[in-house]
């Protein structure tokens, strides 16, 4: 189907884009495209005017300065599947794009556009809230600010970015030794996910986190599982699966029993492959 | 209205498009290159994968608007192509296709995943298919020809 009609316009500059954005509030920011034009096809959603980004500069770096890494908002998930910043994950980042739709889509959807639409299903959210990133968000008038993670995922398709803000790049603490683990249950390989868990490991003051998306809203933190993985060793696998199921029944909203037990696998299953790693 | 310049099977052409006209419509509608087939126009089964600028993209869901300069390569331009045309006899002999609505997608993927893996194995073959459907075959025969092209391919390389 086609969608409605809308105006086009690819700025040539980041500063040109946010004027844009700041004068006009009917703009719609187009990046790689994968999840709005299906929207606009669809016609789920509509736009009076694209503001394509696709081109800036700006947004397509990455830096890794021995602390963090920061990843510019246009790379695609493709680019990070061919092994961008590999080391500085432990591998992390290549697992959760490989698994993301299919190459071809993969090829044109970037990072920034994955996070910015928020989809309750999406896998980068819940992997970079395991990861403790933040972005960082550029408007015409304000210059930048930087989010954290925890802040900037606000609900199913809700962000901070306020209007007439950029997400610009995303910035992520290194982890190099990272002990993680990945699942992701879908009901065909390359679709969003029923649930995808992702567990990063506490290593020295670093704290274990354990994200958890494919539920009502968006990805969300299970602080109860996180925190018994810290701080009782000894834990029995009845007390982390009480800790897990508390957390799910809390992020989760009128959970089904299938919901409950495909989370409670995921879960599980990503905290097992990360202990597995060996220190 | 908006005016694109871009290269189509190596030959220059600018045509003038809606704003909202995808890569698959400037391909259909506008050149008449009608071997992009489009089956769901949202993303989801693959059958209009061309390349832009050398990588596979569903061009169902890419702007039209957003090609101005790229280089796209689309069934059409792979006729006289080495390599398509190893994975387009391996496709006839294996029985890849019935009624070859999949067929310029699978072949358009096909030479991506040759070009990434050298020599897929079966597995790593369905996996990268995945997001291409075809609803004749059973896929058994598709992924046999990717297979035995990329052995065959590999082995003109070996040689040479
Ligand atoms: C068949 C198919 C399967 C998919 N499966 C998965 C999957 O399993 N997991 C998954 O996570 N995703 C999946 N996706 C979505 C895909 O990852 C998209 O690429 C991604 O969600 C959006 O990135 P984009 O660059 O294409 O953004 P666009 O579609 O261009 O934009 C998406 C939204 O973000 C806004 N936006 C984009 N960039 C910025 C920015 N820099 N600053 C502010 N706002 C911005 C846009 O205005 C729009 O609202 C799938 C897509 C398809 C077509
Ligand atoms: S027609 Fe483009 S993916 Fe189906
Ligand atoms: S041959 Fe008919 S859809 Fe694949």
């Amino acid at each position: 189907m086609k969608p409605a009609l809308f105006d086009y316009v690819r700025p040539e500059s980041l500063s040109d884009a946010l004027a844009l954005l700041r004068d006009d509030e009917g703009a719609t920011v187009i990046a790689g495209g994968q999840s709005l034009l299906p929207m606009l096809n669809l016609r789920v959603t509509a736009a009076e005017k694209l503001v394509d980004i696709s081109r800036l500069h700006a947004l397509q770096g990455t830096n890794d300065d021995g602390t963090t890494v920061s990843v510019g908002a246009l790379v695609t998930h493709a680019a990070i599947e061919d092994g961008l910043h590999r080391e500085a994950f432990n591998g992390l980042l290549q697992r959760v794009a490989a698994k993301i739709a299919y190459r071809a889509v993969r090829n044109m959807g970037t990072l920034g556009g994955s996070l910015s639409l928020c989809d309750p299903s999406a896998d980068w959210p819940a992997c970079l809230l395991a990861l403790d990133a933040s972005v960082i968000a550029a408007s015409a008038d304000d210059g930048e600010r930087e989010i954290a993670m925890e802040e900037f995922l606000v609900d199913a398709y809700t962000t901070a970015l306020e209007s007439g803000e950029l997400l610009t790049r995303v910035v992520i603490p290194r982890r190099p030794m990272a002990r993680w683990g990945v699942s992701k249950v879908t009901r065909k390989s390359g679709a969003f996910a029923d649930s995808l868990a992702i567990a990063v490991l506490g290593d020295g003051d670093l704290p274990t986190r354990v994200a958890l998306t494919g539920i009502a809203s968006c990805a969300r933190l299970l602080i109860r599982t996180s925190g018994i993985l810290d701080e009782d060793r000894e834990a029995t696998a009845a007390t982390l699966a009480e800790a897990i199921r508390e957390d799910i029944v809390e992020v989760h909203e009128d959970v089904t029993p299938y919901q409950l037990r495909c989370h409670h696998h995921t879960v599980s299953t990503a905290i097992t492959e990360a202990q597995s790693w060996s220190k | 209205m908006v005016e694109v310049t871009l290269t189509i099977n190596g030959e220059e052409e600018t045509v003038v498009i809606d704003a909202r006209d995808s890569l698959s419509d400037l391909l259909r509608e506008k050149l008449n290159l009608t071997g992009t087939h489009v089956g769901c126009d949202h993303g989801a089964c693959g059958a209009c994968t061309v390349h832009l600028d050398g990588t596979p993209v569903r061009s169902c869901i890419v702007l039209a608007a957003r090609c101005e300069c790229s280089d796209i390569l689309t069934i059409e331009g792979t006729r006289n192509d080495a390599i398509t045309d190893v994975v387009r006899r391996h496709f006839h002999d294996k029985h890849a296709l019935q009624c070859g609505f999949c067929t310029p997608g699978m072949l358009m993927m096909a030479v991506d995943i040759i070009r990434r893996y050298r020599v897929p194995s079966e597995e790593q073959v369905r996996a990268e298919l995945s997001g291409q459907i075809c609803r004749c075959t059973g896929y058994m025969g598709i992924v046999n020809a990717i297979v035995a092209a990329a052995d065959e391919l590999d082995g003109q390389r070996a040689t040479a």
